[in-house]
């Protein structure tokens, strides 16, 4: 790849998407992009740039940006969130919700683990005493990942990184060499393709969002946006979920932090979502 | 100082799986088979064992078995580690007393994921 490659890709991830690709990091572009680029019949990164440039066609616009998402993800990844959703969250906003339907997000899900851990969890029913229904969502840049989020099979490697052996045979049944959740888990999530860069206005209602892990693969001047159309879809008692070191303090007034809880905060009920 | 009990009839397995656990922080004993484990085990409970399924004399499964008849053998935290991945062969050996499973072939962040998920280690290192 040329400089002038990597600039255009640099480019083209945060016009598109907001994402913060660091040109220096060519090895990861090269990683990221090779699979791209032979499956368009390219012999290299540099062929695709090169087409990319001659082209300029939307869709491989966007499989290229796709492709530059962090793939990064693990059934109950961190294990600490997913404890805090059952105990603390899920009966605190059972108490408030009452019969109500509970709307959870897992925001930039990648290939489906957050959200299905979510679902698993859901699924056992503890913290719900009114027997509300909690319904899963989840959202990613890259269409790619959605489409294998939404079938729900996985292999050994990444059913053994996160997941307790008693969900593996409770939850999954085993096709070939691989594992694919119940009809049960899967039918509780709901999947789309979604932009955190773009327009979050008609998303909808959610009582919680995980969004872990994403804000620090977006480029610094995106994040107040983002976390702004998050809050907007957030009731005023809403929780937002960061990862361990993320924070939206000093970039947005949108949240409060919870004392003792990192990562997690509320929706400041001061905040007024921007008409 | 912690100790986990390596059990597997593969000499390579057993190194690979020792380098793994030492750095977890656990001092670690061997043994190729489940006679030679339970051997162990009634000189010196470990507090964690990882146990292969197929060996000759005695079996993972039937060594596990006795073991959780034995005196204070309820206490160990054994996790499976084997090639065998059928369900119904899982579900066998957690009734049997398992606490996690491992299949093979496996990896440092398997084994670190599993012994966090069983409790024995946290992010700071190993449980109280």
């Amino acid at each position: 790849m040329s400089p002038e490659d990597i600039q255009l890709i640099v480019a083209l991830c945060r016009q598109r998407a907001g994402l913060k690709v660091d040109p220096a990091r060519t090895y990861l572009i090269e990683s990221r992009l090779g699979p791209l680029a032979r499956r368009e019949s390219y012999g290299s990164v540099s062929e695709l740039i090169a087409g990319l440039r001659a082209r300029r066609e939307e869709p491989l616009i966007w499989a290229l940006v796709e492709a530059m998402t962090s793939p990064e993800t693990a059934f109950f990844r961190d294990r600490e969130p997913f404890a805090r959703f059952r105990d603390e969250i899920l009966p605190t906003l059972s108490r408030m919700r009452g019969p109500e339907t509970i709307r959870i997000w897992s925001a930039g899900c990648s290939t489906g683990q957050e959200a299905y851990s979510l679902a698993m969890i859901a699924e056992a029913g503890v913290g719900v005493e009114t027997g509300a229904k909690v319904e899963i969502y989840g959202s990613d840049l890259s269409e790619r990942c959605i489409e294998k989020a939404q079938a729900g099979l996985y292999n050994q490697f990444e059913v053994q990184r996160g997941l307790p052996i008693r969900q593996l045979v409770d939850h999954f049944e085993k096709v070939d060499e691989n594992w694919r959740l119940s009809p049960r888990i899967r039918q509780r999530v709901r999947w789309r393709r979604l932009n955190l860069a773009g327009d979050l206005s008609q998303v909808g209602r959610f009582d919680v969002i995980f969004c872990r892990n994403v804000l620090c693969d977006l480029d610094e001047a995106v994040r107040p946006r983002v976390l702004e159309g998050l809050a907007a879809a957030l009731p005023a008692d809403g929780f937002l979920v960061l990862g361990a070191d993320e924070s939206p303090l000093g970039l947005t007034d949108a949240y409060r932090p919870i004392t003792g809880r990192d990562g997690l905060f509320a929706r400041n009920p001061a905040f007024r979502v921007a008409a | 100082m912690k100790t986990c009990l390596l059990v597997d009839d593969s000499r390579v397995i057993r190194k690979v799986a020792r380098r793994i656990v030492e750095d977890l922080g656990y001092e670690v004993a061997e043994a190729a088979d489940g006679l030679e484990a339970l051997a162990w085990c009634r000189a010196a409970m470990p507090d964690v064992i990882l146990l292969d399924w197929h060996m000759p004399v005695m079996n993972g499964l039937d060594f596990l078995r006795q073991l959780r008849g034995e005196p204070g053998g309820g206490a160990p935290h054994v996790v499976f580690c084997t090639v065998e991945n059928e369900p119904a062969r899982i579900r066998e050996a957690l009734a049997a007393g398992a606490c996690e499973y491992i299949m093979k072939p496996f990896d440092g962040d398997i084994i670190q994921a599993k012994f966090a998920e069983a409790g024995l280690i946290t992010r700071e290192g190993i449980a109280a």
